[in-house]
């Protein structure tokens, strides 16, 4: 410590523990995020019980139960690049987290497709059909978009960092002696995945 | 920087030069102290810019009828009032100044645990503030909604109200990641013998606010991004027009803005709680109760939003139960002045401006935590709800307990901070003076309440005139002491210097240190080996 400057004081000290409790607390913060959306989901469903279940019907149970079953596989293969990265084999770590980023586009692709099939038919949020809907399928609506929106832009953010481990990965700043930004990022991945597991039945599953 | 040695060739944080010099070595700096600085001249421009409107607002109520503004101005007015003094000021507040500048150094840590983390706080606070003032000069007119932007009014005027939104959105995230970063530097940066009791209360104070930070804002940023989603998009959530539930906004909206409000008082509590033992030359009474009951506030607080809708409409079994809590959340914030009262019990206090302005704030508090118990309580909230009362009420606890720790943990920490010394007997006129015109501007409020007049009208009948006359001419007063209590400030720091290390003989790690603390605060970590109080 006697040894450095000043300039550096701030960036020197290096605590992966405590990089780590900062994204769990940061994570917290992510589920009260969604928290108050899941709020908003219940009350209003509790007070439309009829037109959700009809409105879910507009939704393909085929198109999500294939992104999740993508984004649970993505899980695992970040799980493997950080036990990877932990056993110095850089080569696996690296394709754990290129496939990873690959079924993040392939999720993201399907949503295209499956939003882009709603705006064909005219419904997207301030349509004139949007609109015209009765409360309950407005708000169930209102409700698929802005919540499937706001995770859509989370896996963006999940990718992002996913995407700057991997670039690190490459150049040698995460290794097998320093990888809590590897595990950081799969953290926040595991976390985005999770939102949607609870996304998945609450739009698609309504019974 | 090459001696080690002599402690006073250790450049200190406001001499320091690193790669930019002038404004870019402080606005490009992680140094936890200078952060604290960039809050604390960036919050008092935004004070005074709040202090200046609530000038004007009380101006306007000086007599019944249109005195300089109508009524649009007005709403205008004591919206942008209240966002700057609710999120520019009192809720970043004692903890993002006070907090950044002096929790590392009483937990004998070099910095905070994510120090360029802690200066983005500081530039998305600036941001935030741009995009709320933003609000103000485009679009359609600022915003006339109160800072509860509360639906479906927020919806449908045609004023900024967007912008604002967005603003508050991005403040919220500031106070997260400031509250994160000190929870974090609590867990790792202790120094070695500091186990958690023996950490300084002020930063318990901190560690139960981190917890709401992370816990609330969240909540309220997803409802600011909903009202954003319904105003821009036009889907619907909370307009009942399209089978929305405005309840269910205001419920969101307090279920992070009324724990906001033990975000501004429990650094403030924990500031009052470093002043009073050391004037008091005594070791704080009870330190363990005041470490629980911090966290109790924190987490009892967090269950109390309904008493903010008494009459918005719940069932009535929601009422009293909110009512129950809200009392049970009084007991430990009476059990922490029981404690500050105790710890003066057989001390040889030390009068000084600092412990003038606890016992200030200690008298105002109590005020206004007893006029919470009025609005906690249903009979009586029904009669009170939306009229001066109130105001009267959360301007003795935001103000006068905020705003009061503020400058007396200001006074206290100054020399520390600065190395200069003020003028002890026009502070402690300023005080005074200030003290006079607070009591004289919100204490006729809580009359004019009790008699009916309600809040946020520019205008009223003329049974409430001589009261206004009084609080207008209070507001008067205090601008007065506040005026004595900057100036004696600013004249101090331009002064010369005095090597002055210890004032007020405390005892917590910050007085072991040179002032103005070095850039590593510490030439080596020090080894805690007894409590905080020592004497």
């Amino acid at each position: 410590m006697e040894t450095m400057t000043h300039q550096h004081h701030a960036d020197a000290h290096r605590d992966d523990t405590a990089s780590k409790i900062g994204m769990w607390l940061f994570i917290f913060t992510e589920i009260l995020l969604f928290g108050g959306l899941f709020i908003v989901y219940s009350v209003y469903r509790h007070m439309n019980p009829v037109a959700f279940h009809l409105a879910h019907e507009e939704l393909s149970i085929t198109m999500g139960f294939i992104n999740t079953i993508i984004l649970l596989v993505s899980s695992a293969t970040v799980a493997i690049s950080i036990s990877a990265i932990q056993k110095n084999d850089r080569k696996l770590t690296l394709l754990m987290l290129g496939i990873t980023l690959l079924l993040a586009l392939t999720f993201l692709v399907n949503k295209y497709f499956e939003w882009g099939g709603k705006f064909e038919h005219g419904m997207y949020p301030g349509s004139e059909l949007m609109k015209n809907l009765s409360n309950g399928d407005m708000l169930f609506f209102s409700l698929y978009f802005f919540m499937t929106g706001l995770h859509g832009v989370h896996i963006i953010v999940g990718m992002v960092l996913l995407g700057i481990t991997l670039y690190k990965v490459k150049t040698g700043a995460v290794n097998s002696g320093r990888y809590a930004l590897l595990e950081n990022s799969g953290l926040y991945w595991h976390l985005v995945d999770l939102i949607w597991i609870f996304l998945f039945p609450l739009f698609y599953l309504i019974h | 920087m090459t001696d080690f040695n002599n402690s006073h060739k250790e450049p200190n944080y406001l001499e320091y030069r690193g790669k930019y010099k002038g404004i870019l070595g402080w606005i490009t700096s992680t140094d936890h102290k200078r952060i604290g600085l960039l809050y604390f001249y960036s919050m008092m421009f935004f004070f005074l810019a709040g202090v200046v409107m609530g000038l004007l607002m009380k101006y306007e109520l000086i007599s019944p009828g249109e005195q300089i503004m109508g009524a649009q101005t007005y709403n205008g007015l004591f919206t942008l009032h209240g966002l700057t003094m609710i999120f520019l000021f009192v809720i970043p507040g004692v903890a993002a100044v006070f907090g950044n500048f002096f929790l590392p150094i009483l937990i004998g840590a070099k910095d905070v645990s994510f120090p360029r983390l802690n200066l983005m706080s500081w530039y998305l606070y600036i941001i935030g503030a741009i995009v709320v003032l933003i609000s103000q000069f485009i679009g359609d007119g600022p915003p006339d909604t109160g800072w509860t932007f509360y639906a479906p009014y927020s919806l449908k005027t045609n004023t900024n109200v967007v912008a604002a939104v967005t603003g508050a959105f991005i403040l919220g995230f500031s106070s997260i990641l400031t509250g994160l970063n000190f929870i974090v530097t609590m867990h790792r940066l202790r120094a070695p013998g500091m186990g958690w009791l023996r950490m300084p209360l002020f930063g318990w104070a901190l560690y139960g606010t981190g917890w709401i930070q992370l816990l609330a804002t969240p909540v309220v940023g997803i409802t600011f991004l909903m009202v954003i989603a319904e105003r821009l998009l036009g889907i619907g959530f909370f307009d009942p027009a399209i089978g929305g539930d405005p309840i269910l906004y205001q419920h969101l909206f307090w279920i992070y803005s009324h724990p906001a409000v033990y975000i501004m008082i429990l650094p403030a509590m924990g500031a009052i709680t470093e002043i009073i033992p050391t004037f008091a030359r005594k070791t704080i009474f009870g330190y363990t109760a005041i470490v629980i009951s911090s966290m109790a506030i924190a987490f009892v607080g967090y269950f109390v939003w309904g008493h903010h809708m008494f009459t918005s409409g719940m069932s009535s079994t929601s009422r009293w139960v909110f009512s129950l809590l809200t009392f049970l959340v009084a007991i430990p914030s009476a059990i922490k002045v029981f404690n500050w009262t105790a710890t003066l019990y057989k001390s040889s206090i030390n009068l000084q401006t600092p412990f003038y302005w606890a016992i200030a704030f200690v008298f105002v508090f109590m005020i206004g935590g007893f006029s919470g118990l009025v609005l906690g309580s249903l009979a009586t909230d029904i009669h009170v709800h939306d009229t001066a009362f109130v105001v009267a009420h959360f301007h003795y606890i935001v103000f006068g307990g905020t705003g009061f720790a503020f400058f007396g943990a200001l006074h206290y920490w100054f020399p520390k901070m600065f190395a200069k010394v003020y003028n002890f007997k026009v502070a402690n006129i300023g005080l005074i003076v200030f003290f006079i015109g607070f009591n004289m501007l919100y204490f006729p409020m809580f009359y004019l309440g009790l008699m009916g007049m309600p809040r946020r009208y520019y205008d009223y009948l003329p049974m409430f005139h001589s009261a206004n006359i009084l609080s207008t001419v209070g507001s008067w007063i205090m601008a007065t002491g506040l005026l004595i209590i900057i100036i004696n400030l600013i004249r101090a720091r331009k002064g010369s210097g005095k090597e002055i290390d210890d004032p007020w003989d405390g005892k917590t790690l910050e007085w072991t240190i040179p002032s103005p603390p070095i850039v590593e605060n510490f030439e080596q970590i020090p080894e805690v080996k007894h409590g905080p109080y020592e004497y």
